[in-house]
Parts: structure tokens; sequence; C-alpha cells
């Protein structure tokens, strides 16, 4: 017996021992070998082995063949082979390693079937910078039998996914044999907008680790990520048209900032990974760090009839905001592909226009009386007008909806207030209405606390409230949350991962994988992998080990 | 004026606006060369020495020692960076050159230590402060032993800061510094999850960065045994998670014992027994109670047997290699938490407390049990640590014995713990590894191990304290960004005049203390809200 099996044998006797010591409130979980996670929708495995020989195997395209492939090939081969540990990698000349891999299968007694490819075939072109979306066919079948692997998928996001699976399925014997069990797989997601905040206003977090963050993403197959890129404490976006904003509005604007190469680069890293990246510019609140680089954006705050230095939401009675934003957003329409901009719209305060004169006159004029929230929805019904002029759809906080703006048809409205308010409640007021939504209520990451909290996002079902199957398809997804007061570069991955791992079974696997018990020791097995490629995945199931410690990057 | 200081009085103009704003997030101003955690005694000025860093040196005035000069190079590094912050430096910013052969007003700091240091480790007794003077261009450390100029020399580090132009200066400045406390201690379990040695370095460094002078080092528990011993080498071929790669070599031990000596850091190891032993059952086969169900073993184990006659030979040989191993005067043996339902269960063990008169007290087994393992300890010369319920189950302790409470009412066992005699550390408040939302630092900094019912006497019974990581959900990925900068809370605690207990007063320095060690390379997360340090972190 070498030392892996030793070990593997000494864990799972430690998980049996453990649960019979009444004081031993930690049970090292043994994890799964070779199992995907999120679960595919419908998910097949045998008992019957196939072993790979990490020289020689390949990749095989049939039929449509394009960059977004060729890529993810590099990729995933990688993923699958160089990082296992080098003492379980069979090194020496390919016919030595063939023998060898056949002395080991007889010394067990038993010969594996021999995959030598995969073969992979998209229904779809690919070819030319296409970009997923929200209508995205991400389905595909993956076939891994008797040394035969195929995997089937109209569109190339699905074979992505699909490639993802397949890599998951290798996982490395006791005697250090590259294997998959024969497998049957067809999948596809439960919800299309399955998503991951990231927070840059309050902390900055450097280019490298949003696109360490996208591998990670891919890995648990989340596809949009919601880039909340500016807010009140900064401003790292650096806009051509109007480069003040993050000279003046960032922390520092000669080491934290996105440049235009910079968000190019994350937008194709995640264009090649199959996940949208949607923007968001949060205004009329949460806007305090434009006031630096655009003077005049922001409402003027009174005390006692005179300005107080302080500043408000952004001034909806000036002519020149509207000026402003149509040529800032269509600069942002430019820079960002995707179909949908997120403009915000959440927890703006009145107060300030409430003490702001010239406020006061518009409010007259306007007929709003002393509502505030009429001029709240004056703001955005501008805004969305102009984002509606450039062709693009919005996403938006709820409270846009709450105060009634009028938005287009497609809005996808995201519902995120927790705090004593029921977002099962909202959901179906906004679905009633006719809007889609995602749901981010439940999945506030960075509110962290101690234990297994996973499990309660993992609980947590978007289709959790009264309405009709015609309002429950409304549902799009959800996206995890991780804002940044209390988040930077120093701790961003660990938390975020393998917590958002939990969020994005919910969001892909049928309604009915639901229980924490079953998928812990798959999410241990994740934890792992993520390791394993590089992810600093935090251990999240109380005491145990992987096979390979995270050793930075 | 240069680039960066315009960044940092745009900066400041942001910061300021937001303390304003009602609905803001106050974003706090860090302070710029202002230590951590406070000294004794603090006096400086607004005036400013330059440092003149082509000819910049530490000069020893009298004792030399090897801790001497490896902190040297160490603390010139922490002020320049490394050659690679360096280039990094020079591709940000033209001024480079200019800053790096900076002329100024000191070329020199004088380290004045009394006492001979060759080889010498850090210990409960010793002498930590030391003086530090900053004026007209001159720096000079005095210190009874090298443990207190270490600190001095770190203190030196914490007050050189870079002017609105760039340059490297620090503000006249006298210090007199003491710490509080004598042991301030930092526990983590390397059990429940392996943590790396590099990683332990690492930690070691940021202890020093604060002042910390132990490392508790809870290094097996039940889940795992990575401690690889030389007598009996099975307990971590059999106990560890993966013996290849997740244990401790006698190497990596002592490169630790030695890392740590450098910095003034004691490590005091725990073998931590009767419970908490699962992984020692796998490698040292009878050394646990088998559990009984009906008549027959069930297959489970408990605490260790006390009953057998090889248990405590077994111990000896052990902890003789322990002591051998590791040098400080103090071991932790642990003795928490013992369940009583396996020896209940146990027909030998049934018998041998008929044989010895317990009846169906349990606690007195567990007490014979210690007993005999502090009479092992004691035979090797060594002082113990231990956890509170040896003394709550009424074992005697050698007087020199150190209690640490960690169990809640920690005002009562204190206070009941130094009626007794004994000295003490309180853990309590410090459990680190307990995340929740927010800036729980604040709790961690107002909790004060002196806050009890009790007479002087027994104040001064108060070693000091240790926060706690323990590993169920810790690990490389994220054992640093955890602990730093909450520890930092609890370093000045321990180290600074009680009165110092302000987190308002507090949060600036604490920020400013973050981004340093940001800039030393440990991943402080942030601890105060929104907010940037000049220096982001990167994986090193």
């Amino acid at each position: 017996m070498t030392g892996g099996t030793m070990k593997m044998l000494l864990f799972l006797f430690w998980g049996f021992l453990f649960s019979a010591v009444s004081q031993a409130q930690e049970i090292p979980t043994a994890p799964s070998r070779g199992q995907p996670w999120p679960m595919p929708m419908s998910y097949k495995a045998g008992g019957q082995l196939n072993t790979i020989d990490a020289a020689t195997f390949r990749f095989a395209t049939q039929g449509n063949d394009c960059d977004i492939l060729r890529e993810a090939y590099i990729r995933y081969r990688e993923a699958a082979f160089k990082q296992h540990s080098e003492r379980l990698l069979v090194v020496g000349p390919l016919r030595f390693r063939q023998n060898n891999l056949r002395f080991m299968q007889q010394l067990r007694g038993q010969e594996n079937a021999l995959l030598q490819q995969l073969s992979v075939q998209v229904s779809t072109p690919c070819e030319g910078r296409i970009y997923p979306s929200l209508e995205s066919d991400e389905s595909y079948a993956l076939d891994v039998s008797g040394g035969q692997a195929t995997l089937k998928a109209q569109e190339v996001w699905g074979a992505l996914w699909g490639l993802e699976t397949f890599v998951q399925l290798v996982y490395t014997t006791n005697s250090g044999e590259f294997v998959v069990n024969d497998t049957s797989i067809t999948d596809k997601p439960r919800f299309v907008h399955r998503g991951m905040l990231l927070d840059t206003g309050r902390h900055f977090l450097p280019k490298r680790t949003l696109l360490q963050n996208l591998d990670a993403m891919a890995q648990n197959k989340l596809n949009v990520f919601h880039w909340h890129i500016v807010d009140d404490p900064s401003f790292p976006y650096e806009s051509r048209a109007f480069p003040e904003l993050s000279n003046k509005g960032s922390f520092y604007p000669g080491s934290h900032i996105y440049t235009p190469s910079d968000i190019q680069e994350i937008i194709e890293f995640a264009r090649l990974r199959g996940i949208r990246v949607m923007a968001e510019f949060d205004t009329p609140g949460h806007a305090r760090s434009w006031e630096e680089g655009q003077k005049g954006f922001l409402s003027e705050c009174y005390s006692g009839g005179t300005r107080n230095g302080m500043y408000g939401p952004a001034d909806p009675t000036k002519n020149s905001t509207f000026t402003f934003l149509k040529e800032f957003f269509t600069e942002v329409a430019s820079v960002f592909p995707d179909q949908y901009i997120h403009v915000g719209g959440d927890e703006v305060n009145f107060t300030c226009w409430q003490s702001n004169p010239a406020v006061g006159d518009f409010m007259q004029k306007m007929g709003f009386g002393d509502n505030y929230a009429k001029l709240e929805e004056y703001y955005m019904q501008n805004l969305l007008d102009i984002i509606n002029s450039l062709g693009r759809g919005y996403m938006i906080w709820q409270e846009v909806i709450d105060n009634g703006a009028k938005v287009r048809e497609d809005t996808v409205v995201g519902v995120w207030k927790w705090r004593n308010f029921s977002w099962s409640d909202e959901m179906a007021r906004m679905t009633e209405q006719g809007y889609k939504v995602v749901l981010s209520a439940c999945w506030y990451l960075s509110r962290i606390s101690y234990g297994e909290d996973w499990k309660t996002y993992y609980a947590c079902d978007p289709y959790s409230f009264k309405g009709t199957d015609a309002q429950k398809s409304l549902v799009m997804g959800g996206e995890l949350a991780m804002w940044g007061e209390y988040v930077d570069d120093t701790n961003v991955l660990p938390l975020s991962w393998p917590r958002g791992s939990a969020v994005a079974e919910r969001l892909w696997s049928p309604q009915d994988v639901n229980s924490p018990v079953l998928a812990e020791p798959r999410l241990v097995e994740q934890r792992c992998r993520m390791v394993r490629r590089g992810i600093p995945a935090q251990p999240i199931s109380g005491a145990g080990g992987c096979p390979e410690e995270f050793g930075g990057n | 004026m240069v680039e960066g200081s315009r960044k940092m009085v745009s900066l400041l103009f942001v910061l300021s606006l937001f303390s304003a704003l009602s609905d803001a997030k106050l974003s706090v101003t860090p302070t710029k060369g202002v230590p951590w955690p406070m000294p004794m005694d603090y006096k400086t000025t607004g005036k400013q020495n330059t440092v003149d860093a082509a000819s910049f040196r530490f000069t020893t005035r009298s004792v030399e020692c090897d801790i001497l000069l490896d902190a040297y190079v160490r603390y010139r590094e922490a002020i320049f960076g490394r050659n690679a912050d360096r280039f990094h430096a020079m591709r940000q910013s033209p001024k480079f050159v200019q800053m790096f052969s900076q002329e100024g007003d000191i070329g020199e700091v004088s380290v004045d230590v009394s006492k001979p240091c060759q080889g010498s480790y850090p210990s409960l007794e010793s002498d930590e402060s030391y003086s530090l003077s900053v004026a007209n261009g001159q720096v000079m450390i005095s210190a009874q032993e090298v443990w207190g100029a270490l600190w001095g020399l770190e203190t030196f580090v914490q007050l050189v800061y870079k002017s609105d132009t760039g340059e490297y200066v620090v503000n006249d400045t006298i210090i007199s510094d003491k710490p509080r406390f004598a042991h301030r201690g930092l526990l983590l379990d390397t059990s429940r999850h392996f943590l790396s040695t590099r990683n332990l370095l690492r930690n070691l460094d940021a202890m020093a960065q604060n002042k910390l002078n132990v490392f508790h080092w809870h290094i097996v528990d039940d889940q795992s045994f990575p401690y690889e011993s030389m007598a009996f080498p099975e307990l971590s071929s059999k106990g560890s998670y993966f013996p290849e790669s997740q244990v401790y070599t006698p190497t990596d031990v002592a490169e630790v014992i030695e890392f740590a000596r450098l910095r003034g850091i004691r490590v005091v190891a725990e073998f931590d027994s009767p419970g908490h032993t699962q992984s020692w059952g796998l490698g040292q086969k009878g050394f646990l109670t088998e559990c009984y169900s009906g008549e027959k073993p069930d297959g489970s184990y408990g605490p260790a047997d006390p009953t057998l006659n090889t248990t405590f030979p077994f111990l000896k040989q052990f902890f003789a290699e322990v002591a051998s191993v590791f040098p400080d005067q103090y071991i932790h043996l642990g003795g928490d938490e013992v369940s009583f339902t396996c020896w209940q269960s146990n027909p030998v063990i049934k018998d041998f407390m008929q044989k010895m008169s317990y009846g169906t007290n349990y606690a007195k087994l567990e007490e014979y049990y210690m007993q005999n393992l502090l009479d092992i300890i004691n035979s090797l010369k060594r002082g113990y640590i231990i956890w509170q319920e040896v003394i709550d189950n009424g074992a005697k302790v050698r007087p020199d014995t150190v209690v640490e409470v960690w169990k809640g009412g920690w005002e009562e066992e204190m206070e009941k713990v130094t009626k007794q005699g004994y000295k003490t550390l309180l853990a309590s408040c410090w459990y680190l590894n307990y995340i929740s939302y927010g800036s729980d630092w604040t709790t961690y900094y107002t909790c004060d191990p002196q806050k009890f019912n009790g007479t002087d006497a027994q104040k001064a019974l108060v070693m000091g304290g240790e926060l706690t990581m323990w590993g169920e959900y810790v690990d490389d990925t994220n054992v640093l960004s955890r602990l730093w900068p909450r520890a930092s809370a609890v370093a000045e605690r321990l180290w600074s005049p009680q009165d110092v207990n302000f987190p308002l007063v507090a949060q600036p320095r604490l920020i400013e203390q973050r981004c340093r060690m940001i800039r030393r390379g440990i991943p402080a997360e942030p601890v105060t809200g929104p907010g940037t340090c000049p220096v982001e972190y990167r994986e090193p």
C-alpha cells in the first residue's frame, strides 16, 4: 500500500472514529473524489475507471473551433494535470510511463480503459469576438465510458462549463494515476444570471486579484461579474472623457485605478471563461467620490441658509448633470460590451436635498411638494432614458422600482434589502409587476460570522416567495455580494471562497439538490481542488487537510 | 511637490470631508510615524530629522551579539524595503534616484546593550525595557538586555515615515518603554489544520512588529499530530494528515525556534493531554483508553489511559525529547476538556477507580493523570503552563506554574487562581478565531486582564495574556489576514499602560500599523471600514 492510500484510509478511518466519540464536535469530513461542483442537472457515474496519460491526452475539437475553445484547452490541461502534487506524477519516457500504468493496473488485477482524448462538439459557430449574454445557451452533455469521452454543446458557453466539469471528474488514484469514472452528464443551469459582486470603491482590489477571482468564478460556473466599481470612498475607474474623476477621486491615482487597458484585459479574461462583466456606476447616492473630479455634480448641502461644504446625492436640478451623465455613460457603454449596465439607485438620502434652496425651488416648479422620492424618480428616469438611448438594458437596485420610476421592460431588478425587510415579499411584488429579478439579499458574504455559514447561503432559494409560475420564471438568478468595507487584497479571496461556491450550486443545480449534509463532502473536495488550482479557498467545514495546501502564488 | 505628496493631500482632503458627512462611514486619517503598541512614555515634537539613506547604519556601542547583527539586517530592510520594492518604486516614481541617495541628518542608530547576549534565549524574566531618543540627527537606543534593544529597534523603525516630499524622516522623540505584562502570547493551532513552516515564520515576524513575545504552539490535538518525534516517529507518520508534506520535522522546529529567538520571542509548545489526544492513538497503540459498549470495546477511544503501566514511561520518554527540542523554560501541558464518558465505560478503569478509592469521581482520575505528568515535567526541570481545569480539579502543581484561563466567567476564575497564589494568563476574551462582522478589534482592545476583584498581590500574579487562533476554520489560506491587525489590538493591551485604552484614539495608529505591516509583507486585513494603504499587499 502506498503512502497515498494509507493516508486516505486513515482519513476515512478518522471520520468514522470521530463520529463515535461524544466530545468531538469536529468531524473531519471525508471529501468526495472526482465529483463535480456545482452538481449537474443529471449526473450518473459508474465504478469503471478510465485511465488518462497526462502526456498524450488531448482535447479534440470536432466541428466548430474558435479562440475560446483553444484558450480553454490550454487552461484546462493545466488544471487537470499540471498542478497535482509532483510526487503523484509519473515521470520518464512515454513508453515507460505507459508500461508503468499497465504495470500498476496489473498489480491491482484490473485493466482500465485508456482515455486518450475528449472530443468537443459545438454546434453554433463561436469564432470572432462573441460575448456571453443573458440569453446564452449554457447547456452541455458529457459522456465518458470505455475509453471514449465526448462533450457536446449547442454554444461554446456550454462547452466551457462541460470542460470545467470534465476536469473536475479527473482525480488521482492512490498509485498516482489520473482517472475518470465512467460518467454520463446532461447539464444546464437552473438560473441564467449567476453573479458575484465585488466592490472596488471601498477598498481597491488590484487587477491581478480580479482576474484570479474570475478564475474562481469559472471553477464554480458563476457567469456574471457584477463590478461595483466606484462608490462614496473612491473612484478608481479611469475615464477617458473625464480623467479627473479618477485623478482626484481615487485613493492613489498612480496605482489605485483601473486604466482602459486593465478593464479591457478583465473583460477579455472573463469572456474567455464565459463570464459577463456588468459594471455598476451607482448614482445618485453613493457618489461622493465623483464630486472630486466633477465639480458641481453633487448637491451642495446647506446649514441655516449657507453652504456648509458638504455634499449630498447628484444634483438633478441642473442640466449639466444629465449632459455629463450622457457623455459619461456613452463611454461606459463603449468600454463594457455587456448588454446590461448597472445604474445603482440605492440608498438615496434626502437630508441634503432638503437643505438646498435650489433643490427646493425645483421641487416646487415640478410640483413634487415635499416628496423627495419624486425627485429621485425624476433623476432615475432621466438616467434610464439615457441608457435606453444607448441601446443598453439596465440593472437597478430595488429602490428605483419601489419609488415608482418607469423602466424598460427588460430591466433587471436587484433585490438586496435584508435588514428588517422581507426579500420574499419584495420578490413577489417585483415579479407581479412583471420585472425580472436577481436576488442578493440572502447572500451578503461580506457579513462574516463564525463557523459554517455556507449552509445558510446554500439553503436560501430564490423561489421562496409566493407567486405564480410566471412570476417564478422572472427570477433570473442571484448574486453573492462581497462588499468592501472590511475586504481588500489581503482577504478577499479566502473570504469569498468556497463560501461563494455554496451560492454557485444553489444558482446552477436543480432545486432539490439542497442537503448540506450531502453537499459537504463535495464542497470539501471543491475547496481542495480550488486550492490546488491556486485559489486561497478557506476551510469551511471544520478540521481537515487538503493533499496540497495553499502555497501562495 | 512630488506625485506622492499630492496624492496624500488629496486623500486627506477626501477623508476630512468624509468625517463630516452624515451617511458616510467614518474614515479616519492614519497617523504618520507613531508607534504601535504605544510606549509607556512617549514624547515627540514636529521637528523632523531626515534619514541619510546612503550612509545609514546601526552601530553597536558596547555588547555585540548574533541577535543584534541579525536585527540590523532585518530592520534596515524594514525601513528601506527589499530590492524588489525599490525597483518597483523606481518604475513608479521618477524621484527614485533622489530618494535613495537622500542625504540627511541621521546617519546611524547607536545601540547600547549592557548584558552579554550572544546565543541567549528570551524568558519570562527577560528585561524588555529600553529607552530611545531621536534629536538633532542623533539616535540612541539603550537597553539592559538585548530583548529591550530589539523592541527599541522595532519602535525606531516605526517612527520612520515618508515626508510630504517623499523623504524618510523621523520626528524628534524621547521614549522610555517597558511592557506592562511579561507574557504576551499568540496561540496557533497546527492540528485542526496544518500551517506551513513558512507561515509560522511570517507570523513570528508579525508578532515582533507588535512586540508579542510568546508563540504558544498548540502543535497537536485530536485531529492530527504533525510534530515529528525522533523517539516516536509513528506518532506523525500515522497521526498527521499527510506525513510527507504536513509534518514539522526536527529541522522545521529548530528553524522556528531560532527565528523566534532572534526576534525575542519564546516558543512554548503545547502537547495537550489526557484529552484532545485522538491523533496520538494512531501512532502510539495503547495510549488511549478503549471505550466499551456493553462488554466489548467498540473500537473508539477516549482520553489517555492512566491505568496502564506503559502510559507514564511513554510520556516520560516523549517529554524528555520535547524538553530537549524546545529550550523554553515552560512546556504547556494542556489538561482541558477531559470527557469522562469513555473512562466510565471501560471495566479496567472501573477496577482502577475502586483500587484507588476514587468512587465514581472521575475528576480524581484526571487529577491522578495530571499529577503524574506534572511530576515528569518537574523531573525534567521545566516549568509548566496548564489550562484552568487542572487547578479547578485540584491537582497539586509547582509554585511557578502558570495557569491559563480560557473559559467564560474569567474574572471569577482569575480571582480564584491568584488567590491560590498561582501565576495566571488570560485568553478568554481574545478568541480571535471567533469572527464577526465589523470592527471587533475594539472589543479585544478594551478587555483588561487585571479587571477582576483581588488584591494588588493577586493582580501582580497576572503574567499577561494570549490571543488564540484555534484552527477549525483557519489554514494557510486565511490565517495571517484573520489574525492581523486584530491581534495588534491585544498586543497593545498587553504592552501599553492600562490607561491607553480608548479605541477612537487608537484607531488612527492602528490604521498606520496595518499599512506598515502590509508594507512589510503581512496581509493584515482592513478593520476600520473603507480606506486604503499607500502600498497594498502583494503576495511575496
